[in-house]
């Protein structure tokens, strides 16, 4: 059992749904990021999606784009990620930490050396964007021999032939991308959503979260109150890039959090 | 080399690897994409239909066969072997890119897609897809870097004429490789209408064998024609790679033939050395994951994507179609590199001997051919594919021989 694991069990035995936020790895440099990362589980965040920088993030919007450019640009990179949670994990045993990105930086590194490296630094999961069900065998089923969770996305293209092939090596939780876009897009719809999660739920038993499009506390809300919780990114990102304090990012993700646990 | 167990034809394998390149690194999103358009293509290639509509445009439209010229002034300044051209410069619109995009939109339009994206770089491809959308009717947006925009106007224009969305793409770097992160953006948004119609061998599988099988008409022409003219196979075989399709289409159909040397010609920009002032994936780079293949990238020690450089905008991507990693890793192709000044100097040449202003990309490989030609005996035949007309390159040209050909501005015209 993950930190994962142990995480949603523990909110499904409160019946609360669950919170997940997303930051850039190294977003605007390395020592306010991990200030924020370790700000995150007092704020009410359940799960950490941590980014690692990656130049061509053919998934993300222009907000994480520009996060990334501004990791990179600080001299951010896989080692320097995972040192973050080494870091984070000095204080806090818990909290969830998935890694979430693109699949060259952990290819260049090696696949096992890259897990041996994730499960020493408190890795609990993986989110590689550009690697389907497809590629497998790639990392997907060398991570979960390793023990760590490999979370796919599940989008409004995977109809319910392609469902079980999308769903057979998850772990941990299964993503729903509530829209067809990229990250930081139009804002998602629970009406809309709703029935997708009932689709994807009546295959699997695993946590349905629900992301992309999630801004404020109100759409956290209705988004976590038709799924088993949600997720937030660019809306947390955003104020990093307008160089708000730790305090008032903590402030901003507790008001999501709070949102999301209220559904 | 022609039985069926060691064929160099045969691939990609079902999971669309050439070896271990290729595939398909997608988001969850595209996944569903890619696979309707296999199986969509797959129905198409054998659908005598589907061909015929090619066959019939190829000849009308885009003016095929093109010509498979003994270039005799070349050969004799040369000294040594038999040099011809194929000569897909004359195609419409100048270039081979757009045997390929007649193939993609002639499907596009079977599968119902009303909204055709594409990338490019130098703009040929962006100008074929504007010109085939423009022939059917069809919504066209291409994506292409900011700093390309700037450096490649009169294709910019060419494609607004043709009734394109033209959109700069400053995300990133605003370079092709970031052209195309927009383009598969906009696709991941846009998925019920839209068609992404790539312009190179590179990409997800199926992109990289259909895109190779519609430019092959390059090599079966070739094939036909040499045998008519020389009575023989050709001995070498000559190509510039950015992403690799017109060396690809010229290729493929002479990779059983084990008498024919094979020779791809990366942009080697101002050398190919530490500080990765060029665009060689292969002499350069090592294997990684980019646009949804596994291919030799151009990367830094953290697996971060580089920019190329090039002279030739067509040249000026850090990746390389995965069918030649593969033909690289396994030795049926050789790839060597050609600088910016070594492709200036053939630029001249080409001019010169033969009448012909050819694009920077096909100068990469003549310039090549000028280094061989000399040391090979002269009943060796050698063609070289020149893929695209100058035209849009004469300002570029002009600005490195030192020449002011601007508008009033000191700008590039159009």
């Amino acid at each position: 059992m993950t930190r994962i694991d142990a995480k949603f069990a523990a909110l499904k035995e409160q019946n609360k749904k669950g919170f997940v936020a997303y930051i850039m790895g190294g977003d605007p440099d390395y020592d306010k990021s991990l200030a924020v990362m370790k700000a995150l589980p007092a704020a009410g965040v359940d799960v950490i999606e941590l980014g690692v920088p990656f130049t061509d993030p053919m998934a993300d919007g222009p907000t994480i784009q520009l996060a990334g450019q501004r990791a990179l640009a600080g001299g951010m990179t896989l080692e320097k990620t995972l040192q973050m949670a080494r870091d984070f994990r000095k204080d806090d045993a818990t909290t969830p930490i998935v890694l979430m990105g693109y699949y060259n930086p952990i290819y260049n590194r090696g696949v096992d050396k890259f897990l041996d490296d994730a499960v020493e630094a408190g890795i609990d999961g993986l989110i590689i964007v550009d690697l389907p069900p497809e590629e497998d065998e790639e990392l997907c089923i060398p991570a979960q021999a390793k023990g760590i969770n490999f979370i796919r996305l599940a989008t409004p293209t995977t109809d319910d032939k392609r469902l079980p092939k999308v769903l057979q090596n998850t772990s941990g939780f299964v993503y729903y991308v509530s829209i067809t876009g990229i990250t930081g897009a139009a804002e998602a719809n629970a009406a809309t959503v709703a029935p997708e999660v009932a689709r994807i739920k009546s295959q699997t038993d695993l946590p349905i979260i629900v992301g992309f499009g999630v801004k404020s506390p109100e759409t956290a809300k209705s988004i976590a109150g038709i799924a088993d919780g949600t997720v937030v990114g660019s809306a947390i990102v955003n104020q990093i890039a307008e160089g708000k304090s730790v305090e008032d990012i903590a402030a901003f993700v507790k008001s999501l959090a709070d949102g999301a646990h209220a559904a | 080399m022609n039985d069926l167990f060691n064929s160099f034809m045969t691939g990609p394998d079902e999971k669309g690897r050439f070896g271990q390149f290729g595939g398909r690194f997608v988001s969850e999103t595209l996944m569903p994409l890619i696979l309707e358009l296999e199986a969509q293509y797959e129905r198409a290639k054998t659908d005598p239909e589907f061909w015929a509509e090619m066959d019939y445009l190829w000849k009308h439209y885009v003016g095929r066969p093109s010509p498979l010229y003994f270039a005799e002034r070349l050969t004799e300044e040369l000294g040594g072997a038999k040099v011809y051209f194929k000569r897909d410069e004359l195609n419409h619109t100048g270039a081979h890119k757009i045997n390929n995009v007649l193939g993609q939109i002639i499907l596009a339009r079977r599968m119902g897609k009303t909204r055709i994206i594409a990338e490019t770089g130098a703009g040929q491809h962006g100008v074929a897809t504007a010109t085939v959308c423009a022939k059917f009717g069809l919504k066209c947006v291409v994506y292409m870097g900011a700093h390309d925009v700037e450096r490649q106007k009169p294709n910019v224009f060419r494609m607004r004429l043709l009734g394109a969305d033209v959109i700069p793409v400053t995300s990133g770097r605003g370079t092709l490789k970031d052209a195309m992160n927009d383009a598969l953006r906009d696709w991941v948004t846009n998925v019920n209408e839209t068609f992404y119609c790539i312009g190179t061998v590179a990409g997800p599988h199926p992109y990289p064998a259909m895109v190779r099988d519609f430019q092959s008409i390059i090599g079966k022409e070739t094939r036909e024609q040499i045998m008519e003219a020389e009575g023989r196979l050709p001995d070498t075989l000559v190509a510039a790679i950015g992403g690799g399709s017109n060396a690809m289409g010229l290729f493929y159909p002479f990779l059983d033939d084990a008498s024919v040397n094979i020779i791809g010609v990366e942009a080697g920009g101002k050398g190919v050395d530490e500080k990765m002032e060029h665009c060689a994936s292969l002499t350069g780079g090592r294997p990684g994951v980019l646009h949804g293949n596994r291919t030799y990238l151009l990367q830094d020690e953290d697996g971060q994507i580089l920019e190329g450089h090039s002279i030739s905008a067509g040249l000026d991507y850090p990746g390389i179609g995965p069918e030649h990693s593969w033909l690289h890793e396994t030795g049926r192709a050789k790839y060597v590199s050609i600088t910016d000044k070594e492709a200036l100097g053939a630029f001249e040449l080409s001019c010169r001997t033969e009448g012909i202003i050819p694009a920077l990309e096909p100068c990469h490989a003549l310039a090549h051919v000028a280094k061989i030609a000399p040391t090979l005996p002269k009943d060796h035949l050698l063609v070289m594919n020149m893929c695209g007309r100058g035209d849009k390159d004469i300002f570029t040209v002009a600005r490195h021989l030192g020449v002011n050909i601007a508008g009033s501005e000191g700008r590039d015209l159009g």
